[in-house]
């Protein structure tokens, strides 16, 4: 593709001469190549690398709005607050436990989902249609079903299920936790491995169909187990799918608001940074400590990304080199 | 001969294919006895697991469909109530039958949120895909690369100066404030999923029309628009998705004029009385948009989900 492109520009140009008139034109031509460029990436650098200047400057401000009168320069005392405030840091460690433990679960079951529906079976288009059903659930609604119409002590589905089984055998005492009091980060956990599990499935499931058949063939005809195949070959050529997989949802799971938000309220140690930020700078008006921890979040992710980076790009290396 | 290369390539790829796909059918037609049942076997075994795999995975999903059409006393009871009544009550409220709180403005600011900012996008995403794929700058993976590290920039770091300034020039409140963050907010995105699209036209029909004097117009709509208007379509309802379910900036640039459909729904957070019917009643009618445009991008919902990357 890249080989074929670069040739049809090349046949657009004319042949480069030393001559004033020519170097004109071709800046102008290279200009008229960047054109449908420029709007696009103009907009996205005033409309979200602006803003992140504008927080680092206010990083380094002492500025609560309530106290208009002792603004001023703090240097990096909103920085050291950051790490020593025991809520910001309680906010960084619950950002680390919920992003580790969603990514790595829905990744695994995600990994069982995707090798159960490559095998052919009855019925197969519709599972995967209900198996990507939780995704397409708004996510405020999905936090909002998993705290009332599931989790809820009393009447949710859960404890139902429990309450029912226990009757079947003949018990009246079945055990009915309450999740959201007792555990409320598993129960953000659990909601969020929910939705995030079939994302996790789709791309891995992509990977698995795009698996070269003709080695698992031989592998076979050598009579080579299911499971040699799938420790050999199968697991090697999805790595970079689960990186993929995993990496993209790490990002969109560090950012996560709404299940917080909605399930705990960010109560009882489950305000993730993104919700500590906006209790800091919405409701206390610490604007210049909020864009303190807005820029360690950064900092967190690009560690992140760059390792995304890297995998996104071996991916479009291939698909570009085709 | 350098003209043939591409096509030779395709070629060499094309028959690959049609063997990989030959030799697949001859293993399953001619294979021994021992190892047609085994697969059989494991299939159905596959299947079954499957399947209580997926209606586990529904089934939240289905409670909450089944609640929506129960009754408030039906809804709470412990065991659940599976074969009560149905009834449309839990909608009638939820369209304030009793409270007189419709949640139509709601709704409708969080399409026209939707509608405008995918207009938005495609209208900036599509002529910036075209300039790093069909006729690409130079240095055009650095840019791609920018594109895309913007999306993993977390929203919390920008939205303190944003909020400041919506609130300084008075945009706070205002659905176009927000269509263009939700313009932003999707533009990666769609520039990744589009270049991917744009990368599938067949470079033998692009130069076929620069060498028969086919101008750029005519080129778009005969050469580039039949392949890419599926891919468009899926990163239309794709970003259309994301600015659907967006709460953050929804919460914090919005307020009771501009306030869309999940705002409306953090309305329902904390408990009420009797009102999980209405809650599941609410949720369902909030994520039919979101349900409808999923399955209707199901083919390419990968491709998009993983930005182009995985096919």
């Amino acid at each position: 593709m890249t080989t074929a492109t670069a040739r049809i520009s090349r046949s657009g140009h004319s042949a480069p001469k030393p001559s004033a008139n020519a170097r004109t034109r071709e800046r102008a031509l290279a200009w008229a190549r960047r054109a449908p460029l420029l709007p696009a990436l103009i907009f996205l650098i005033i409309v979200t690398q602006l803003p992140f200047v504008v927080t680092l400057i206010i990083s380094f401000l002492n500025w609560n709005s309530l106290r208009p009168d002792q603004t001023g320069f703090a240097g990096f005392t909103n920085y050291v607050q950051v790490l020593t405030d025991p809520d910001l840091r309680q906010a960084i460690f619950t950002t680390i436990i919920l992003t580790v433990s969603v990514v790595l679960a829905s990744l695994l079951i995600g990994l069982g989902l995707a090798l159960l529906l490559d095998k052919k079976f009855i019925g197969r288009g519709l599972a995967r249609t209900l198996l990507i059903a939780p995704f397409l659930v708004v996510p405020v609604a999905a936090a909002l079903i998993w705290k009332h119409a599931l989790l809820n002590p009393t009447y949710g589905l859960i404890n139902g299920t429990l309450t029912w089984i226990w009757s079947l055998f003949g018990s009246n005492t079945p055990p009915q936790p309450d999740l959201l009091s007792q555990a409320p980060l598993a129960a953000v956990v659990l909601s969020l491995v929910w939705q995030w599990t079939p994302f996790m499935m789709l791309i891995l499931l992509a990977g698995l169909q795009s698996r070269p058949m003709d080695t698992v063939e031989a592998a076979q005809m050598d009579g080579a187990s299911s499971w040699d195949i799938f420790r050999h070959l199968t697991l090697p050529h999805l790595r970079q799918y689960m990186e993929l997989g995993g990496l993209l949802g790490a990002i969109y799971i560090v950012q996560n608001f709404d299940a917080v938000f909605t399930l705990t309220s960010g109560g009882l140690g489950t305000a993730n940074l993104p919700y500590a930020i906006y209790q800091t700078f919405y409701f206390a008006n610490e604007y210049g400590l909020a864009s303190a921890a807005g820029v360690v979040v950064v900092i967190g992710t690009i560690i992140v990304a760059t390792f995304a980076l890297r995998t996104v790009f071996s991916l479009f290396k291939k698909e570009a080199a085709r | 001969m350098s003209t043939l290369t591409p096509s030779a390539r395709r070629n060499t790829t094309a028959n690959r294919t049609a063997f990989d796909g030959g030799s697949r059918r001859r293993f399953g037609k001619f294979g021994g006895a021992k190892s047609r049942m085994d697969p059989t076997r494991n299939n159905t075994a596959a299947g079954l697991a499957a399947w209580l795999l997926a209606l586990l995975f529904a089934s939240p999903v289905l409670w909450m469909i089944l609640t929506s059409f129960h009754s408030e006393t039906d809804a709470a009871t412990n065991p659940p109530s599976i074969a009560a009544n149905l009834t449309l009550d839990a909608y009638q409220e939820f369209f304030g039958a009793t409270s007189g709180v419709s949640p139509w403005p709601p709704m409708i600011n969080s399409a026209t949120a939707s509608i405008f900012s995918t207009v938005l996008v495609l209208v900036l995403a599509i002529p910036a895909a075209y300039a790093l794929s069909i006729r690409p700058v130079k240095k055009w993976t650095d840019v791609m690369f920018f594109f895309l590290s913007t999306k993993m920039m977390p929203v919390v770091a920008a939205i303190l100066p944003l909020y400041l300034f919506a609130k300084t020039v008075g945009a706070l409140d205002n659905i176009w404030f927000l269509i263009l963050m939700y313009t932003s907010m999707n533009m990666p995105i769609a520039v990744w999923m589009m270049r991917s699209f744009l990368a599938e036209v067949p470079v033998e029909m692009l130069e076929a029309a620069q060498i028969d004097g086919a101008g750029l117009l005519l080129t778009l709509r005969k050469i580039i628009a039949p392949v890419a208007m599926p891919g468009i379509a899926a990163t239309a309802l794709i970003c259309f998705i994301f600015s659907w379910n967006e709460l953050l900036l929804a919460r914090v640039l919005t307020g009771v004029v501009a306030g869309t459909a999940p705002v409306f729904l953090t309305g329902f957070v904390s408990s009420q009385g009797l009102f999980l019917a209405k809650v599941c009643a609410a949720a369902v009618v909030i994520s039919l948009p979101v349900l409808f445009a999923g399955f209707a991008a199901q083919d390419k919902l990968v491709q998009g989900l993983s930005l182009g990357a995985v096919k």
